[in-house]
């Protein structure tokens, strides 16, 4: 663009600043479930995944050893021990023995208890309680600690989702759905967009005009009728009504006009001489269609199996109506939907399947970013 | 599961090989039928002349077929429901369209969409220009497009969780592990359960259909921008305009046409949210939207398919102005052709 990029250097900082922010805004909700679902659970709800790298502070509650335990020394008499099972991972920053004041003394420091007991506990979790008469009864003192646990991660959220919740399996469910359901519509669509572009018959107009209104016909129009025509297919065959096979041909239908529309602006933009001069040399138009049309629309096509991929990939509507809710048959999107209501709460379950349903589609776009682009460009500046 | 992956594959083979074995053979049989080869004078005239009119119909047959199925019956029968009771057997008149206005949530969602066609098309537009304006000077504008586009990968679902965790609430004086009320909570203010506000739950949910469509009109509207011719800019420099005189007096006219085609794919994309209100809220706390009240009525009960069908034809009458425009449009375009 011929625009002079900002006259002074502050103009064109607050240029570099304001697509910043931006482009922060529209990072920072992925980049949150992407960390916490890498992170350990119990770190997950003590803090903000944005202070998973400076590590979490928490308080909790612990018992000293017993009475048992204590042993006399220069006539006072002393418990001593280690609060943590594993010493080392964690740190004590302070304590305390009352809940109402859990950090009450610093980490290092010795508390003054009543009776003239005294009780120090050290960052790494040592404590030493002393007394000068016996400790008596069989269970230990209550301690309160804040702790600060370095910052964990862990890949066992992915283990937990793909293996025991379902996720995986829905995953290879998704897959079911969307290859047949994006391929099967290219095969369809391109000779019905090659008989629009080049071929002449009688009311081609017509059906030129029908397809782009059909366009923009919400998919709630066709949901009622295809539900009862699939429950009237199921029930007269006596057939499941819920099957892969319905749901691969109801999303070729979906996206039919689209792809029809998609392929069929780009074939009539081809060089008319190159079909004639084929035409001339005795070739029929099923031999145009796959020795020239079809190869020169490879771009095209590619454009139009991303779309129909992520749309597949990402629909939750159409999954819901023609497929079940069993485990044999519940999608990403749907087994997400389904986890939202059952795990509403365990975020790192919830973040952790929300990536893996979010992973393929990432890839696919950031791989084929160029056709996609292209795709968009060629579908909505002129239709919409 | 491994009957399940053959039997997709075996699909695929079958439905692809099925295509190619329909269009070739379909083509031969003609060939065949009418031979243009081998036969003399007229005859193979009048054969090629045959051919060529029945050809195009073998190309297009088998989508004609997947979309009187698919699309236009259905249509057609989901207008017919919407006259019959909730079993679809008899016959009501006007009676489902006087309860859905007589309807507390029918007329809540009606008002909640209006609000979502009202904020939705126009930020996306706005911030999809004003970021498309913006990242066209910069040397790392290409990255920054990218980043801005990559939600729109992302299905309503995952987004609906992404945002989820970020309106997180847990009570004040705990803390936070939402962004949002985290941030609240930081300047001193009260946290809030932020999709249960009446009214303005509306608007977090909206967020959330702006941040997935706004890189949609950015790339959009940024190629526009591209096209626009570099004499008229210039010319406005020599003429000491500002930045602001740019965009808005020379850049924007000139893209009047790409900002309605991008504002009009949105607005059909509000009228079908579903999704977003499901996973969020299911319509609780006066967040109802259409298509999930009728998805909802679809089954209700066992399902009320005439009420259904009502707000199907309701959300469709809607997107009618688009589709009509849309076609004249592509008349004028393709009338040459």
């Amino acid at each position: 663009m011929g625009t002079p990029s900002g006259r002074s250097t502050a103009g064109r900082i607050g240029v570099h600043l304001a697509v910043l922010f931006f482009v922060a805004v529209w990072t920072i909700p992925t980049l949150g479930i992407l960390v916490s679902s890498l992170r350990d659970k119990d770190q997950i709800i003590a803090s903000g995944w944005w202070s998973a790298f400076t590590g979490s502070a928490q308080t909790e509650a612990g018992r000293l050893a017993p009475a048992s335990a204590q042993q006399e020394k220069d006539g006072k008499f002393v418990i001593a021990g280690n609060l943590f099972e594993t010493p080392g991972e964690r740190e004590v920053t302070a304590f305390g023995t009352r809940v109402q004041a859990p950090s009450d003394y610093e980490a290092g420091s010795v508390a003054e208890l009543k009776d003239g007991v005294t009780l120090q506990v050290n960052a790494d979790g040592s404590y030493v309680l002393a007394s000068p008469k016996a400790f008596e009864g069989d269970r230990g003192q209550r301690v309160y600690y804040a702790v600060t646990a370095p910052p964990r991660f862990t890949t066992e959220n992915y283990e937990t989702v793909l293996f025991s919740e379902g996720i995986g399996r829905s995953f290879i469910n998704s897959l079911t759905v969307t290859v047949p359901a994006t391929i099967i519509p290219i095969m369809v669509a391109a000779f019905a967009a090659y008989a629009l572009a080049w071929m002449r018959f009688p009311g081609r107009a017509l059906i030129i005009a029908v397809i782009i209104g059909l366009l923009v016909v919400p998919l709630q129009m066709a949901l009622i009728p295809l539900l009862q025509l699939y429950n009237g297919v199921g029930a007269f065959f006596g057939v499941p009504s819920k099957t892969y096979l319905g749901i691969w041909l109801a999303h070729t239908g979906f996206g039919l006009p689209f792809a029809i529309y998609l392929l069929r602006s780009y074939m009539a933009g081809l060089p008319r001489e190159l079909m004639e001069s084929a035409r001339m040399d005795g070739a029929s138009d099923f031999e145009i269609f796959i020795k020239i049309v079809l190869p020169l629309s490879l771009p095209v096509l590619a454009s139009f199996a991303i779309f129909q991929f992520l749309w597949v990939w990402n629909d939750l509507l159409v999954a819901m109506v023609f497929l079940g809710s069993g485990a044999d048959q519940l999608v990403l999107t749907g087994k997400l939907n389904a986890l939202l209501g059952s795990r509403g709460g365990d975020w790192e379950i919830l973040t952790t399947s929300a990536f893996v349903t979010i992973i393929v589609p990432l890839i696919v776009f950031f791989s084929l970013q160029r056709y996609f682009v292209r795709g968009l460009l060629a579908g909505s500046v002129k239709g919409g | 599961m491994a009957a399940q992956i053959l039997s997709a594959i075996i699909v695929i083979i079958v439905g692809v090989g099925g295509c190619v074995a329909y269009f070739w053979g379909a083509n031969k049989v003609l060939d065949l039928i009418f031979p243009s080869r081998g036969v003399k004078g007229e005859k193979a005239i009048d054969n090629l002349r045959k051919q060529a009119m029945i050809r195009p119909w073998l190309f297009i047959g088998p989508a004609m077929l997947v979309l009187v199925v698919y699309l236009i019956y259905p249509v057609i029968q989901t207008v017919y429901l919407s006259f019959h009771d909730r079993s679809g057997e008899n016959f009501v008149g006007l009676s489902n369209y006087a309860w859905a206005f007589g309807d507390r949530e029918f007329r809540s969602s009606i008002l909640n969409n209006l609000l979502w066609l009202l904020v939705v098309p126009a930020a996306c537009t706005f911030f999809g220009l004003i970021i498309a304006v913006l990242t066209d000077r910069i040397w790392w504008g290409a990255i920054a497009k990218s980043l801005i586009f990559l939600p729109l990968a992302i299905s309503f679902v995952g987004a609906s969780v992404i945002w989820k965790f970020i309106y997180e609430y847990r009570d004040a004086g705990q803390t936070q592990i939402g962004v949002l009320n985290a941030i609240v909570q930081a300047l001193g203010g009260n946290p809030q359960f932020w999709i249960s506000l009446p009214f303005w739950n509306n608007f977090f949910l909206m967020v959330i259909l702006i941040w997935i469509q706004t890189g949609f009109a950015m790339v959009i509207l940024s190629a526009a921008l591209r096209g626009i011719p570099e004499e008229t800019i210039e010319a406005a420099v020599i003429d000491g305009a500002s930045p602001f005189q740019i965009f808005w007096k020379i850049m924007v006219p000139q893209i009047w046409g790409t900002i309605a085609v991008v504002w009009t794919t949105i607005t059909i994309l509000v009228l079908k949210v579903f999704d977003i209100v499901l996973t969020m809220t299911n319509g609780q706390w006066n967040s109802q939207v259409l298509a999930n009240l009728m998805f909802d009525w679809m089954f209700r009960g066992g399902g009320d398919f005439g009420r259904g069908a009502t707000i199907a034809v309701i959300i469709m009458l809607a997107v009618l102005p688009i589709m009509i425009w849309n076609i004249r449009q592509a008349n004028r375009e393709t009338g040459g052709h």
